[in-house]
């Protein structure tokens, strides 16, 4: 659905069904140069069975007008906007990479208000290597597919996602290629060097967490190169989360759908 | 498989979709002949039907080893999945049929395979879909053609039987201007030689019963989608942005925003025209994929060495294969088709009907039939076969003459098929007396 947040279009999946304020609501959060649809099987499912989904597209990815916003702290302020123009008062926050920290980020301003906080494939801090910031901004394709090659674990996940038949190396290429076009058509620039400038430069964590007042819950992929889980050991223990690891890459929702459900599903 | 870089083709090939079966360690694919697959329970029953999970039901849908399949060919085209069919001619209709309905239009190359032919003038015309076809060469015919109603512009990467090269940046280039999505026909070239995505088709298929599966043992298609092509933003269809009541009202651009294409076709294509492949069948091509890079280079060289003899040959008047200077399109297959041509061409022969008669009937390794990209080389004459609904007209559009030959170049001794078409040449040249 289209919601207007702080000026702006902003567009939200809602699994498929439509959104009922009144239910227990989960944002799902997605991470660089990715869009609603890295949450798909996830969503709906939670939207088929009493919650109300928002899978948000960021500023500028996807659906919702751009320019990106310039911090992970302006995006946590994003998220908050967006469920206040939803109507939404409390609600379970989900982010995967770049998303968990805005997560993060927006838990700690709800308060409250945040019922749940799950970080998937995180780490903090999240920095990014000086090459692969480079390349991402002289040669954004070249670094879409090496960010794609390090994203998954293998070439033979089962069951795939959405369905069987789909290639994820390809799929998620596809889809990063697809954001990253839409922004330069826009007018906007280079959105993949500025949403790793995004992960590399956050450094709130350590004053966020304290302000979270939700449970939290991590789910990591032991093989994941990203974001290596044990980037991510000590923020779980000050967020004193609950972790779940499950065997794959970084695009774990990709790769281990059913797991990643059942996780957030005792989680939430 | 991780690492900086996706594996090489040949790691794909062999790779892609598969890893050693978790209940048994069985280290090749296993063949899943099963109608169907059991739910775990009630909810999983429900939520695989509501797409919430990912999984099999019915193998007209999906089937285990039909997805290694679909993922592996994906891969290789550099696509974001695949959807395998009973047949080429299944996976053109599911495309059309996907995107298309009563008063949509389609522009196409005039060089296709004449089942293609088929389907589009004569039996989609029947059911509303309209096809304009154009020169493949003709970009102004291209564009000229193109209505407000048109949803697709469709060629082959080499169209049947002239080897006309379609140039795919052209026509892609054109087709996105428009809003359009270009689908192409690779059964000639594979992935091994070409991959239309690289250069701006937005979906692929092809006829598996070729090169692909390579031994000429089994019927089947398989359908790829780039995930390049944005259904929303050309605002021509609403079968992939609109609510579809068929579905639970699934938007499909919304659920996948590079992979709303194989979803429907999957969800209605598939599932209500029900042209699903065999796993028997997708297990047979998966065999033939794991070797197909040597066999396209064993076939690109033998059929090089068949072209250099025939080039040599009194009685042969033509030869059309584009690596060949005097192939019109000799400059585009350079540029598109560095690996080579396939290894399908066909050549005209000087004399009478009754020559090209006894040029075939006297080949002994060739064999006479209604095929191409078998291991074993094959030989016909589209006149009075593949295009014999076609009146002259259409045949002249399509670049065939009555003495013209087709040849699909296997992989034997080229030493032993030049022998063969020397003889054959020789019956020839004395059935002119």
């Amino acid at each position: 659905m289209k919601l207007m947040v702080q000026g702006r279009e902003a567009y939200a999946y809602t699994g498929g069904k439509p959104f009922d304020a009144a239910l227990p609501c989960v944002v799902f959060i997605h991470g660089a140069l990715h869009d609603h649809s890295a949450w798909g099987l996830q969503a709906r499912s939670l939207a088929h069975h009493g919650r109300s989904v928002l899978a948000v597209d960021q500023p500028g990815h996807g659906r919702s007008a751009g320019p990106a916003l310039a911090s992970v702290e302006a995006l946590a302020d994003w998220i908050v906007a967006l469920l206040d123009a939803a109507g939404v008062q409390r609600a379970a926050l989900v982010g995967h990479s770049m998303g968990s920290l805005i997560a993060l980020e927006a838990a700690a301003r709800l308060g409250e208000r945040a019922t749940q906080l799950v970080m998937m494939a995180t780490a903090h801090p999240m920095k990014v290597s000086a090459a692969l910031l480079d390349t991402a901004r002289d040669a954004p394709l070249k670094a879409i597919d090496m960010v794609n090659a390090f994203s998954h674990s293998t070439i033979a996940a089962k069951p795939s996602s959405p369905g069987p038949g789909t290639w994820l190396h390809g799929a998620n290429r596809a889809l990063m290629r697809r954001v990253q076009a839409g922004y330069a058509e826009a007018g906007h620039g280079n959105l993949f060097h500025h949403d790793f400038g995004l992960c590399d430069s956050y450094a709130g964590a350590a004053e966020a967490a304290p302000r979270v007042r939700c449970p939290v819950g991590f789910i990591l992929g032991t093989r994941d190169q990203m974001t290596l889980p044990k980037a991510a050991a000590e923020l779980a223990r000050i967020l004193k989360a609950r972790v779940v690891s499950l065997p794959t890459g970084h695009a774990l929702m990709q790769e281990a759908p059913d797991a990643v459900l059942q996780a957030l599903i005792t989680m939430l | 498989m991780p690492g900086s870089a996706d594996p090489g083709f040949d790691t794909l090939a062999l790779h892609a979709g598969a890893a050693p079966d978790p209940a048994t360690g069985a280290r090749a694919v296993p063949i899943h002949l099963t109608t169907s697959f059991v739910f775990e329970n009630s909810d999983h029953a429900a939520a695989l039907f509501n797409m919430e999970r990912s999984g099999h039901v019915y193998s007209r849908i999906s089937n285990p080893t039909n997805a290694v399949l679909e993922e592996r060919i994906a891969a290789l085209e550099g696509g974001t999945g695949a959807i395998a069919t009973a047949s080429g001619q299944a996976a053109l209709h599911l495309a059309v049929a996907t995107l298309a309905g009563a008063g949509s239009h389609i522009v196409a190359s005039s060089a296709l395979y004449g089942g293609s032919h088929n389907l589009l003038h004569y039996t989609l015309a029947r059911f509303g879909i309209e096809t304009s076809f154009v020169k493949t060469g003709d970009i102004d015919a291209w564009r000229a053609a193109i209505r407000p109603n048109t949803r697709l512009l469709f060629g082959e990467t080499l169209g049947n039987p002239g080897l006309d090269v379609l140039d795919i940046p052209a026509v892609s280039a054109l087709a996105h201007e428009h809003g359009l999505p270009l689908l192409v026909d690779s059964t000639f070239t594979t992935p091994y030689l070409m991959r239309p995505f690289d250069h701006g088709a937005d979906l692929v298929y092809h006829s598996a019963t070729k090169f692909l599966s390579g031994h000429g043992t089994v019927i089947g298609g398989v359908l790829v989608d780039s995930g390049n092509f944005d259904w929303e933003r050309s605002g021509r269809f609403p079968e992939l942005t609109q609510p579809y009541e068929g579905f639970h009202g699934m938007v499909f651009s919304e659920e996948s925003s590079v992979g709303a294409f194989l979803l429907r076709a999957r969800r209605e294509g598939l599932r209500d025209f029900g042209a699903s492949m065999s796993p028997h069948t997708a297990w047979l091509i998966l065999q033939g994929v794991e070797t197909l890079s040597l066999r396209m280079e064993r076939h690109v060289g033998n059929t090089r060495k068949v072209v250099e003899f025939l080039s040599r040959q009194a009685m042969v008047a033509s030869i059309g294969y584009p690596e060949l200077d005097s192939h019109p399109d000799h400059a585009l297959a350079r540029r598109l088709l560095p690996r080579g041509c396939g290894s399908v061409f066909s050549f005209d022969l000087k004399g009478s009907r009754a020559q090209g008669k006894a040029f075939i009937e006297a080949l002994k390794i060739f064999s006479h039939l209604a095929n191409v990209g078998d291991c074993r080389s094959l030989v016909i004459h589209p006149a009075s076969t593949t295009h014999f609904r076609m009146d002259d007209a259409a045949l002249r559009a399509a670049g065939i003459t009555p003495g013209t030959i087709r040849l699909s170049i296997g992989l034997e001794q080229a030493d032993d098929l030049l022998d063969d078409l020397a003889r054959a040449l020789k019956a020839a040249e004395r059935a002119a007396a």
